[in-house]
């Protein structure tokens, strides 16, 4: 049987993929090449409501929980963060909440884009980290707090309504930093 | 002029390298790089006769208050001010334009009046006015420009009415390179009695300003802008209009006597500066217009003339390449967008070449509405920049074509 694998070997596969190439060119191919393969968020929620805001590039980002997992799908109008876009994907996607949550990102680093994750690029990647946190913390909330009520699994609708309070929170932070 | 690889070796930070490649600056519009002799400057101050100005009874006191004193002089020799007191010291341009539009609103905007700014302002001399309609019920009006980025001035005669109070405009646009005719704004707006704002934080660097033959009542720029340092920024205003305008900062050096019952304020220009100026900043700024004055403004002009030329030349011949803002008259910066490539994406592989471009809405997001676009990628060239830099562009320009297409 096929075992599931860590983060953390997601993670220290990526940097084994990129580790291949010592120009950044080759990486930076690489980077528009895993762009491709982002699973791509349904046109209908490219919304302003899913949008996260970076002054630089735009990021959208649409969780689906299923009371186990949250998947998200995404997409940018710039290349380049959306190779980055599908990299934290590829990590966090499909994951439960507490997994999302504890995670610690250091394949960024170790890959050399750690400046695109910086706070000064307001490219919207660091609040679309955040926002993924913050919708698993949502969800985990929810879950619990859900089976305490005896409720049972919910419906989509009320789970992006529960999340929403957070998704606002991380806009509101984003907008902050805003400069131009 | 001085040959170029000489005017190069004044700036240190020219000589940088950035991931193992020369760096080409051509962010020169969000700042500019400092002379060695603006850093000797800086040092100097602190070294050798540092302490507060107007203040002490002590010698470094003085000195320092000579020298503050001095950098006065030479800002309003540089824009040809008609006097010292006319010249006050800010923190920037944005610093400026923040005083102008508070003080002039407490004294003479009230609910109806009319503003007017153009449409390819900078923020900076947007919000401001806006904060004002804001607080006292009056309506900013708009000058639009043309797709090549040139004001529409006949649209601007006709928003002119008895219930403007005041015009402001920018002298050069930050985003489209474009030189505004500052004089076919002011004639019109005099004629009626209105009085004119011009925003030269881009202007002031390239070629010559002259408040005196301009005849504008205001005028602000930021010394970072003009190879000085950062944190300082100037204010002209006629006297006519600083000594009737209330100051828009409380403090110390700024009064003539206080109580508890009235206080009076100081004389021109220290009315306007409360609490203890940025003096190092000043100083170093008037050291930086020696330099610029040393190099020749002319031959400034001149260079930067040559610069776009080839730049524009060089662009305009990549296939995909559009360039925003094609004014007749321009300074040394172009904006632009390739294919359906991404500004950040542009950016982004620029900087791993070495090339420093900005990317964005540069500030100036109506300018971006005017096209219905995102965002541009904007090389902001000075005299300090060569062929070579522009070439070292255009191939870049060309590999992100490759790498995004």
């Amino acid at each position: 049987m096929n075992r599931r694998m860590t983060i953390n070997e997601i993670q220290d596969n990526i940097i084994e993929e990129f580790s291949v190439f010592d120009d950044w060119m080759d990486k930076y191919n690489l980077l528009i090449e895993m762009g491709k393969e982002l699973s791509l968020i349904d046109p209908k929620f490219k919304v302003k409501d899913y949008l996260i805001e970076g002054c630089q590039s735009k990021v959208w980002l649409y969780p689906h929980y299923d009371g186990k997992e949250v998947t998200f799908t995404a997409d940018s109008d710039a290349i380049i963060t959306r190779g980055i876009v599908a990299l934290l994907i590829k990590v966090l996607s499909g994951r439960t909440p507490e997994e999302i949550i504890q995670a610690d990102l250091y394949f960024i680093d170790k890959i050399g884009l750690k400046q695109n994750l910086s706070p000064t690029r307001s490219n919207g990647l660091l609040s679309m980290l955040r926002q993924m946190k913050l919708y698993a913390m949502a969800f985990g909330a929810q879950g619990s707090g859900g089976r305490a009520q005896g409720t049972g699994h919910r419906a989509q609708g009320e789970e992006r309504h529960a999340a929403s309070g957070m998704r606002h929170a991380a806009k509101d932070e984003e907008r902050g930093r805003q400069r131009d | 002029m001085r040959d170029i690889d000489n005017i190069r070796s004044d700036f240190p930070l020219l000589q940088q390298k950035v991931y193992g490649k020369p760096l080409v600056y051509f962010d020169n519009g969000a700042t500019t790089q400092k002379p060695l002799c603006v850093l000797e400057e800086l040092r100097k101050v602190y070294t050798d006769y540092n302490g507060n100005v107007h203040r002490g009874v002590h010698a470094m006191s003085d000195l320092t208050s000579e020298a503050y004193e001095g950098a006065r002089e030479k800002v309003r020799s540089f824009i040809n001010a008609g006097k010292s007191e006319e010249v006050v010291f800010t923190s920037g341009a944005t610093s400026s334009l923040n005083a102008i539009a508070f003080s002039f609103g407490e004294r003479y905007i009230s609910r109806g009046d009319e503003i007017i700014v153009s449409e390819m302002e900078h923020h900076a001399n947007i919000v401001p006015w806006q904060m004002l309609c804001l607080r006292k019920g009056a309506v900013l009006r708009v000058i639009p420009f043309n797709d090549a980025g040139e004001l529409e001035l006949d649209e601007y005669l006709k928003l002119l009415s008895p219930r403007t109070r005041i015009v402001a405009v920018t002298q050069v646009s930050n985003a489209l390179g474009t030189v505004v005719p500052l004089e076919e704004i002011i004639r019109p707006a005099h004629s009626m009695g209105i009085p004119v704002l011009v925003d030269g934080a881009q202007g002031i660097q390239h070629g010559i300003t002259d408040v005196r033959s301009l005849d504008c009542d205001f005028y602000a720029f930021s010394g970072h802008k003009i190879y000085g340092p950062t944190g300082i920024g100037v204010l002209y205003g006629k006297e006519k209009w600083l000594s009737e305008l209330p100051p828009y900062q409380g403090g110390g050096d700024m009064v003539d006597r206080v109580s508890f019952d009235r206080t009076t304020y100081n004389v021109l220009p220290f009315k306007f500066e409360a609490g203890t100026m940025n003096y190092v900043g000043a100083i170093g700024l008037g050291r930086a217009l020696d330099y610029v004055n040393e190099l020749g403004r002319e031959e400034i002009l001149q260079r930067e003339k040559t610069l776009l030329a080839y730049a524009t030349e060089r662009l305009s011949a990549i296939k995909g390449l559009r360039i925003y803002g094609q004014a007749a008259e321009k300074i040394c910066t172009i904006s632009f967008l390739l294919d359906n490539i991404h500004q950040y994406d542009t950016g982004m592989i620029l900087d791993k070449l070495g090339i420093a471009v900005r990317t964005g809405t540069h500030c100036a997001q109506p300018v971006m509405d005017h096209y219905g676009i995102q965002g541009t990628v904007r090389a902001s060239l000075c005299f300090y920049n060569t062929i070579e830099e522009i070439d070292a562009l255009g191939t870049g320009i060309e590999k992100v074509i490759g790498m995004f297409s």
